[in-house]
């Protein structure tokens, strides 16, 4: 193995805290966290799959699929959630976002 | 330094490149471009660790259609340029501080390491095949030990286009449509109505 | 079973009227309380001739408190003493009763009226028939609980409340000390009774006691606690101010509680104790004192007064500190005769002034009457009597009884001795003085009343009437019947009373030379022609005084500024301190810390907890995320 696998984790684990980051540092917009959650994924998916290859164990692998198809379906609800609000509320700015208020 | 190295370099550098511009970039759109080279880079890594299946889905899936789907959402829903507003430093200390209590803690995970590259390979649930490809190997698996899995992850992928389908869907009430059904059991007693009618008066 | 029947029929009419009032009516009432109180008064005759003629016995009600040596037991003691007393106190609170039926007439709440009337007689025979001193403390307590209550009968005017709660509060100060005097006794004594007490009060003569670091004579020390709470209930100076406000209940209260019964409690409570007042020449000294001067001070203050009321409460306090200055000489025997000849011409005198006051439509102020004479015959007779009684003319009751108080007074042998015979004289002099002027301004001279309050003045109905003439009949007569109280040795008391042989100022009494007994009729002359002069032949002439001694007659106006002191000394910083304390520890630190506070932390808590509910996504993403890392970092390190 040219490239050890604390490389790999290393890269997995950076993107993961980006991800994070982009949660709730954006001031932005909706789309941002949701596009950050996918990041997340990726990264997780790529510790899943370092892990495959150094074990020699193709489960690794086969979780990360099935990771891959839950992180598509939930972008896909997660987005149409986001369009309806948009329709609804006419913004998707974050901060304006807080109907929730307690 | 192997070539490998190199190339993993390449690859590391700019996707995390790619995820750091993706939270911090202004247009949105350009967030979910540098989303998709965030994944292309990903694959590349993937390709480097022997998962080419996997690294393929990954384009195919991610970059084809979720990352297409957000750009499609962006460009729908109108949203502008936003300029940073206040209030972005108010959470950036904490934020750090956790973002970096994170990361130190998943880096210190790698220092107890319980398993060596020795003894790999001798608990393996699903040993690599030597002569498969990838995913040759990966479909041996899917449909066989994992099999009620992956139907279930249809499932889900049905469930997903059932909901997104019925959150978005909207009753314009201008546009017409066919109802089949109503066409086909429709009967000429409905329909048609013959009358006697006298030349030169109406009906 | 007489001597029951004297305490207890007031009781049984008072709980009838006051429970049942509202069946029986006004009528039934009435009937009820003052037949309770004829057939108390007859049981009273009754008992009187065999407590004089025999030997003092004592009914046994029942058991009390048992508490260790601590015993006190209901009992109803007959002696001479309190046959005596309980004489007085039932007879003049029947014809009290009798009067108020037609004073009270037409009161909306005549059924709680009577019904307290025998309520206090009860209370009142209680205290003068005890046998212990905790019943006489319950009794003592009882009729200062029936005063307030009376006082601020009319409870809807607020100066009668106020009246009230001055006239119970001042009352508690003396009854603290009465209190302390008991604790006392039964400190020194273990006992609370009566015969115990008293026979062994010579063992404890020269004994000391240590009080507060203090060390004093033990029977000092109780006698003077005894006589604080003495002073409290009768009105001596100090505690004094409570009797002219008190003015503010009806007539028949002032009447019967503060001229014939409650305030000689306190006269009662040291001829009972004689046997312990015996052996403390400072006590008695300090008895004297106070007697003395009150009796000067009162009259002073009675000078000036111009509401009829409050001359004869001045009146009574004065007399009242005759008759403790009596019992200061040792010629305790003199004081209970003056207190017996006093109960019937002072409360004559009170329910004549009511019914003056009835006759002019509720005019209470001197300044306002006159020339009614004419009108109210029967009034105006008897409360000639009852002055000529109170002043000390001969043959009515009282110039025996005051009469012998001056004559020992002089011829005694204490500190105080002949202080108190000067004051007394000269309190003579003034009592006179108001007297005639009381009698002058009210009935005499050009009426300076309304037209239509003329009109209306009639004498008073036959059931007022009647218990006067009965009490002016006493006032003459009661003097003449009670003479043996004084004559000898004391023998009529059969030991009720206690004198110590050396202390013999009633005896030397009889003695003294012509010009100590000639000289009080003296000075009530020269009162009577002072006011006639003052009010009949120059009726300028009191303005023209008070015009040229303004400071001095405002000074007596305002009774020696006794309540303007007090107010600034006690009720003005206790009033600040409750301020304090209600502000400064209930408000702001116990409610703070508790029920507000708690309160006030609960909505600031909560409001400090609404702000995690921001509704921004984003908001909670950040909190699912420090609850991650929390996770992760108590799974690392303590897992």
């Amino acid at each position: 193995m040219a490239v050890p696998l604390s490389h790999y984790l290393t890269v997995a684990a950076i993107l993961f805290t980006l991800g994070i980051f982009g949660i709730f540092l954006n001031r932005k917009n909706v789309i941002i966290i949701l596009m950050s959650i996918e990041l997340i994924l990726l990264a997780v998916n790529l510790n899943l799959v370092a892990f495959s290859a150094f074990l020699g164990d193709l489960v690794g692998q086969i979780f990360a699929m099935f990771v891959l198809t839950v992180a598509a379906a939930e972008a896909a609800i997660g987005l149409a959630i986001l369009v309806v609000y948009f329709r609804n509320r006419g913004s998707i700015e974050v901060e304006d976002i807080s109907l929730m208020r307690g | 330094m192997t070539i490998q190295l190199l190339v993993f370099y390449m690859f590391a550098a700019v996707a995390i490149a790619a995820a750091v511009m993706v939270i911090s970039a202004r247009n949105p759109v350009h967030s979910v471009l540098f989303l998709i080279l965030a994944f292309f880079n990903s694959a590349g890594l993937f390709v480097l660790l022997g998962a080419e299946f996997l690294a393929m889905v990954l384009v195919v899936v991610y970059v084809g259609a979720v990352a297409v789907l957000f750009l499609f959402v962006v460009m729908m829903l109108d949203i502008n340029f936003v300029r940073l507003r206040e209030g972005f430093l108010q959470y950036l200390p904490i934020g750090a501080l956790i973002g970096l209590i994170l990361l130190v803690e998943l880096i210190l995970v790698l220092g107890s390491w319980a398993l060596t590259p020795a003894d790999v390979g001798a608990v393996a649930e699903q040993p690599v095949p030597s002569e498969r490809t990838n995913a040759e190997a990966l479909g041996d698996l899917f449909y066989t030990d994992y099999f009620y899995l992956f139907q279930a992850a249809g499932l889900i992928l049905l469930i997903a286009i059932i909901g997104a389908i019925t959150l978005t869907l909207r009753d314009r009430p201008r546009v017409r449509r066919q109802r089949i059904a109503e066409q086909v059991y429709r009967r000429e007693e409905e329909t048609v109505d013959l009358r006697k009618v006298q030349p030169g008066s109406g009906i | 079973m007489f001597a029951v029947g004297v305490v207890f029929f007031p009781l049984l009419g008072a709980i009838i009227a006051g429970l049942f009032g509202r069946w029986i009516g006004d009528r039934g009432a009435q009937l009820v309380t003052c037949g309770g109180l004829i057939l108390s008064a007859l049981c009273s005759w009754a008992v009187l001739p065999g407590a004089v003629g025999g030997e003092p016995y004592t009914v046994e009600l029942f058991r009390w408190i048992h508490a260790g040596t601590f015993e006190a037991d209901w009992a109803i003691r007959v002696d001479v003493l309190s046959a005596v007393m309980m004489f007085t106190v039932s007879t003049v609170s029947a014809l009290i009763h009798v009067y108020s039926v037609g004073y009270m007439a037409h009161d909306p709440s005549v059924p709680r009226f009577m019904s307290y009337l025998s309520l206090f007689t009860f209370f009142m025979l209680a205290l003068v028939s005890a046998d212990n001193f905790l019943q006489l403390y319950f009794g003592w307590e009882g009729v200062g609980l029936v005063s307030y209550l009376l006082i601020g009968f009319w409870y809807t005017r607020p100066s009668a409340c106020a009246a009230a709660i001055k006239a119970f509060l001042v009352n508690r100060v003396g009854d603290f000390g009465f209190a302390l005097g008991i604790a006392a006794i039964y400190l020194v004594f273990d006992s609370v009774e009566f015969d115990v007490v008293f026979g062994a009060a010579r063992e404890f003569a020269d004994t000391e006691l240590v009080v507060f670091g203090g060390t004093f004579d033990t029977i000092t020390v109780i006698c003077i606690l005894l006589f604080i709470g003495a002073m409290g209930k009768s009105a001596q100076i100090g505690l004094h101010t409570w009797l002219p406000d008190a003015m503010e209940g009806p007539t028949p209260v002032s009447a019967l509680i503060h001229a014939a019964t409650m305030v000689t409690a306190g006269v009662f409570l040291v001829a009972r104790c004689s046997p312990l007042f015996e052996f403390s020449t400072t006590a008695l000294a300090f008895v004297t004192f106070i007697g003395a001067t009150t009796a000067f001070f009162a009259a002073t203050v009675g000078l000036v007064q111009n509401d009829i009321k409050r001359v004869i409460a001045y009146s009574t306090c004065s007399q009242l500190g005759y008759m403790f200055f009596a019992c200061g000489v040792s010629a305790y025997a003199a004081g209970i005769f003056h207190l017996y000849t006093h109960a019937f011409f002072k409360a004559l005198l009170f329910l004549g002034a009511g019914s003056v006051i009835h006759a002019m439509s509720d005019e209470q102020d001197m300044r306002k009457m006159g020339g009614i004479w004419r009108q109210l015959p029967i009034t105006y007779a008897v409360m000639w009597i009852g002055s000529l009684a109170l002043a000390g003319i001969p043959i009515f009751a009282g110039y025996y009884s005051k009469d012998l108080i001056l004559e020992a007074a002089a011829a005694a042998h204490g500190p105080f001795a002949g202080y108190a015979f000067w004051l007394g004289l000269g309190a003579a002099v003034l009592t006179a003085f108001y007297s005639w002027r009381l009698l002058f301004m009210t009935f005499h001279g050009a009426p300076r009343a309304s037209g239509e309050v003329m009109g209306h003045v009639h004498e008073s109905p036959r059931v007022m009437t009647i218990p006067l003439i009965l009490l002016a009949v006493g006032a003459t007569f009661a003097g003449l019947a009670g003479l043996p109280m004084v004559e000898g040795t004391g023998e009529f008391w059969r030991g009720s009373i206690f004198v110590l042989p050396e202390h013999d100022a009633l005896e030397e009494a009889h003695h003294v030379s012509l010009l100590i007994k000639v000289l009080p009729v003296i000075a009530a002359v020269v009162g009577i022609a002072l006011a006639y002069l003052m009010y009949l032949r120059q009726p300028d002439l009191p303005a023209r005084l008070a015009g040229a001694l303004p400071s001095l007659y405002r000074f007596l106006l305002n009774k020696w500024y006794f309540d303007e002191l007090y107010d600034r000394l006690f009720v003005e910083p206790a009033k600040r301190f409750g301020h304090g304390l209600w502000q400064g520890v209930d408000v702001l630190t116990i409610d703070r810390l508790g029920p507000d506070g708690v309160a006030a932390s609960a909505l600031t808590v909560a409001r400090r907890a609404v702000r995690l509910q921001s509704g921004y996504v984003y908001h909670y993403a950040f909190a699912m995320l420090i609850g991650v890392a929390a996770l992760v970092t108590w799974y690392l390190f303590a897992v």
